[in-house]
């Protein structure tokens, strides 16, 4: 009787915590339309920082925490509103996920900088002091956690029925256009429903801190109990919502408690809130469309098909010579790079045509290589049967959220990375804990690569003959509609499109490019791991996509090339590690709002070179010029990734002629 | 049997009560003007109609069929089309992809086998747009953009065209030719159910006509009847015209003054209520 007791209490406590994280989310969400993916980082971040406070410069904790609560954390809130956040809910979610998912990625690698890994503690409030309930000891730190939930449901309660601002923050919830037509001031409400919601994530981090420990990730990841339980309030009760955080705490606990330690089922435990949030989702009713959005992406100009075999052609011919001239280690880089780009293509049809966000795309190339790893048919057939499998599994994650819109098929992605990442690649059925798995290279009709040059010129072929069938796909019927359900979904349903099942297909055909990537991946490394596939992974692969332009497919060959060269910069230069990150979050903060991204800039340099040179260049060369000559061998890392960068450009450089003869005869 | 009725819909926001038991229908081959001052809840009731917005109360009828519970699509799919206050063209296609993309998702599988072709150059030349063929359409006037949400729609063959505000952003003769087509277009035996706020437009070719303030439906009836509606002239104006004067006081809303509204930027063009014209 008691065991049950102390885990209710236990469930209680933690669940208090997760109410106060989730309320914040639901302000923030519910008033701007931005979901902050980053809300556990912030309370991170802000963990850490009261550690700093309190800890390392031995503050009182009063004046910490009064520090932290009603200074830093408010503030950050007004500047993340102000600068980075505002008028994205007006946008299109995708853009949304980026940027705060680049929030994410950069407060970590922030952290990571500011506080390199060492260990720390921050004790509980009031240590050594607590109460016994029915022959349970509770401390007072949990008595504290729990009744500061209370305060803090109280207090909006208060904020939201009582005072002028809290009326303008509902009738934000439902129709912010509306709320300014009446004279209310959206952005004001804006502001400080993001600095509460800020320094509740704050609150919660620093409850939980004593508990969970001061980590970099285990804080961050706190988001997803956050939102499994805002999702109860389907994003907007906050009454449900701590319904839903009390319920998946006790859950929790007494799946600690009660479910089995060792076995298959072990992973269980640490799932619970992805589990939790894949129940809720499935029984949300329909979402509605929302119109009035700001869309009309400038895409990439498409090159033609003759075009984009010639350069497809030229890439493969340099990766040839690469092959001949570089070191193993060398070209198994290159190959890393040329399965990052060929997830990245699948990033392209998802997120660049598609508008919508996977931030677990690398779970699937997991998923790929898992099945062709068990398969152990390194042929064209194994590698087609694991892609397939990655793409069921695909059509498996979007099938739950078949009836909402794309904010919870991005979160169902994160749900399902935690999943596999905790519970099936660590399982003996899988890649084991800590284990690896053998996988063969690929023999193609007959035609075995063992060298590595071999092998990675047979990738660089996967790769340009995935980008060719994106190409032609977006030329046809399929691409326009896909443009069309970016563009505007509201528009697409009122033309007749049932988007749901067309939405499945998708994420299933991106999924089984992914998972085609991860096949060939396997194959590459001959031993694989779950820890090849983390789902942390997959953040900055897709910022780096959106970064590099998730719209072109030679975003998609920039950005494999970039994500490659991330580790190698760390290596290299250690104490940068966690700036590197913090770059490319705030980089992709930045360049979130335009998803053609450096590709873009570089389409446009094409032009300004076409203008320039372009007639004299046509006089020498012929009809498709093939860049190989430029191709000699590179003596370290960085000389033949810059080459093959280069020719990324040149690639661009075509494509915008192609461009520029359209437009000329349009 | 009207093509469409709307019955008793209550749409709330938190609050506000955008519709508040409001009612009409719009009949097969007849222009209906669903007009009232910003904020009366036209839009919302478009979005109720085409699916947009669940109604919080109330039922939907088109076609003799109670569509309340349908999605977007399946009611696109019954011969229901709509166009947006603000634009929903896909801004990144050109403007014949534009409704190429609507024929194509129109004829489901066999527009993926056999992509439309000559037929949408007709209808761009219908609205008279065929010359921004070729643009983005996020780059064409505001009034162009309107007309290609026309066109798309028309490519879906639609029983009934839910317009909203589909003159502004268009110059006078443009205007005029607009009306020329609506006309047509009812002709062929389509219901047509526009928001508009251009009275001399609404004046002259809608066949009925509803007025909404503050979510309801206050008045009804064909334009002369509208004109000279004591009501009408108190929710637009905020006072009734004197002429009528003995007609105010039989309806409660007239106690209500549009002065206890913050200032919103009208973009409401009345003629002089007295009219001139038939």
């Amino acid at each position: 009787m008691s065991t049950i007791l102390s885990f209710t209490i236990l469930g209680l406590f933690t669940g208090a915590a997760y109410a106060i994280a989730a309320s914040g989310l639901v302000l923030t969400y519910t008033t701007t339309r931005v979901f902050n993916i980053a809300h556990g980082a912030f309370g991170m971040v802000l963990a850490f920082t009261f550690w700093d406070f309190s800890q390392r410069q031995g503050m009182p904790t009063w004046l910490a925490l009064v520090l932290v609560l009603g200074v830093v954390a408010p503030g950050t809130g007004w500047l993340i509103q102000r600068f980075v956040t505002r008028g994205l809910g007006e946008g299109p979610v995708s853009v949304s996920l980026v940027v705060t998912v680049g929030l994410f990625v950069g407060l970590v690698g922030l952290a990571q900088y500011i506080w390199p890994p060492a260990p720390r503690t921050l004790p509980p409030f009031l240590p050594d002091q607590g109460l016994e309930i029915g022959g349970t000891y509770v401390t007072a730190h949990q008595v504290i956690t729990i009744v500061l939930s209370a305060v803090v449901a109280l207090m909006l309660y208060l904020l939201l029925n009582r005072t002028r601002v809290g009326t303008a923050m509902r009738a934000s919830v439902d129709n912010p256009v509306l709320l300014q037509l009446f004279g209310g001031k959206p952005d004001r409400v804006a502001s400080l429903s993001w600095a509460i919601g800020i320094s509740l994530a704050a609150l919660a981090g620093i409850l939980l801190t004593p508990v969970i420990g001061l980590s970099y990730f285990d804080l961050t990841l706190l988001v997803i109990n956050a939102y499994a339980a805002a999702m109860l309030g389907g994003l907007k009760s906050l009454p449900l919502t701590f319904v839903g955080a009390m319920g998946l705490g006790v859950l929790q606990s007494f799946a600690v408690a009660y479910l089995p330690s060792e076995g298959n089922l072990a992973g269980l435990r640490a799932v619970v809130p992805a589990l939790f949030l894949f129940v809720v989702i499935v029984a949300m009713p329909q979402a509605q469309l929302r119109i009035g959005q700001v869309k009309g992406i400038v895409s990439a100009p498409l090159p033609s098909f003759r075009q984009s075999i010639g350069w497809g052609l030229a890439l493969v011919v340099l990766v040839a010579l690469l092959g001949v001239t570089m070191s193993d280690a060398n070209l198994l880089l290159v190959g890393t790079a040329a399965t990052y780009a060929m997830v990245m293509l699948s990033l392209v049809l998802l997120t660049g045509y598609g508008g919508h966000v996977s931030l677990a795309q690398f779970t699937f190339a997991g998923v790929g290589a898992l099945a062709y790893a068990k398969l152990d048919e390194p042929n064209l057939y194994g590698l087609f049967l694991a892609a397939a499998v990655s793409a069921v599994v695909g059509a498996l994650v979007a099938l739950p959220v078949l009836r909402l819109t794309g904010l919870y098929l991005a979160l169902s992605t994160l749900a399902f990375g935690v999943l596999m990442d905790k519970m099936v690649f660590q399982a003996d059925f899988a890649f084991g804990y800590n284990g690896t798995l053998h996988a063969e290279r690929l023999s193609v009709l007959g035609r075995s690569f063992d060298s590595t040059g071999g092998y990675v010129l047979v990738m660089t072929v996967f790769f340009v003959l995935m980008a060719l069938v994106l190409l032609l796909l977006r030329r046809g019927v399929l691409g326009r509609v896909l443009i069309a359900m970016r563009d505007s979904p509201a528009a697409c349903g009122t033309l007749g499109l049932d988007m749901r099942w067309f939405r499945v297909a998708l994420f299933a055909l991106s999924a089984g490019m992914a998972g085609l990537a991860g096949g060939l991946f396997a194959g590459l490394r001959g031993t694989i791991g779950a820890a090849d596939f983390q789902l942390f992974n997959s953040l900055p692969l897709l910022l780096l996509a959106v970064v590099c332009g998730v719209t072109s497919v030679t975003g998609a060959a920039l950005g494999g090339v970039g994500l490659m060269l991330l580790p190698v910069l760390q290596s290299s230069r250690p104490e940068l590690a966690g700036l590197v990150f913090v770059v490319l979050g705030f980089g992709a903060v930045a360049l979130g709002r335009d998803p053609n991204g450096l590709a873009n800039q570089l389409f446009a340099l094409g032009r300004a070179l076409e203008r320039r040179f372009g007639d004299r260049v046509r006089a020498v060369v012929p009809v498709l010029p093939l860049p190989g000559h430029r191709a000699d061998a590179g003596e370290d890392n960085a000389v033949p990734l810059r080459r093959l960068a280069g020719d990324d450009l040149e690639v661009v450089l075509e494509e915008q002629e192609v461009g520029a003869h359209v437009a000329a005869r349009g | 049997m009207s093509l469409l009725e709307v019955d008793d819909v209550v749409v709330q926001f938190g609050g506000v009560t955008a519709v508040d038991h409001a009612g009409f229908a719009a009949e097969a081959g007849r222009i209906t003007g669903l007009i009232g001052p910003n904020g009366a809840g036209k839009t919302t009731c478009f979005n109720v109609i085409s699916g947009l917005q669940k109604p919080s109360h109330g039922t939907v009828r088109f076609d003799g069929r109670n569509v309340t519970r349908l999605p977007v699509n399946r009611r696109s799919r019954r011969g229901m089309g709509r166009t947006f206050q603000r634009l929903e063209a896909f801004g990144s296609l050109t403007v014949r992809d534009n409704v190429r993309v609507a024929r194509d998702i129109h004829r489901g599988l066999r527009g993926l086998v056999r992509p439309a072709g000559a037929d949408v150059d007709g209808l761009l030349e219908r609205v008279g747009i065929a010359s921004y063929a070729d643009e983005r359409a996020d780059s064409i006037p505001t009034g162009t953009a309107r007309l290609l949400e026309l066109a798309r729609c028309l490519a879906c063959d639609p029983a009934l065209l839910l317009l909203d505000e589909p003159s502004s952003g268009l110059d006078e003769s443009e205007t005029g030719a607009f009306g020329q087509l609506l006309a047509e277009l009812a002709g062929e035996g389509r219901g047509i159910l526009m928001v508009e706020h251009d009275m001399d437009l609404v004046m002259s070719v809608c066949d009925d006509i509803h007025v909404l303030d503050f979510g309801a439906v206050i008045a009804s009836g064909p334009p002369a009847l509208i004109r000279s509606d004591a009501t009408v002239q108190q929710a637009y104006l905020g006072y009734s015209d004197g002429d009528d004067g003995d007609d105010a006081g039989d309806d409660g809303d007239d106690d209500v003054t549009r002065t206890d509204l913050p200032a919103v930027e009208t973009t409401m063009t009345i003629p002089a209520v007295p009219a001139v014209h038939s």
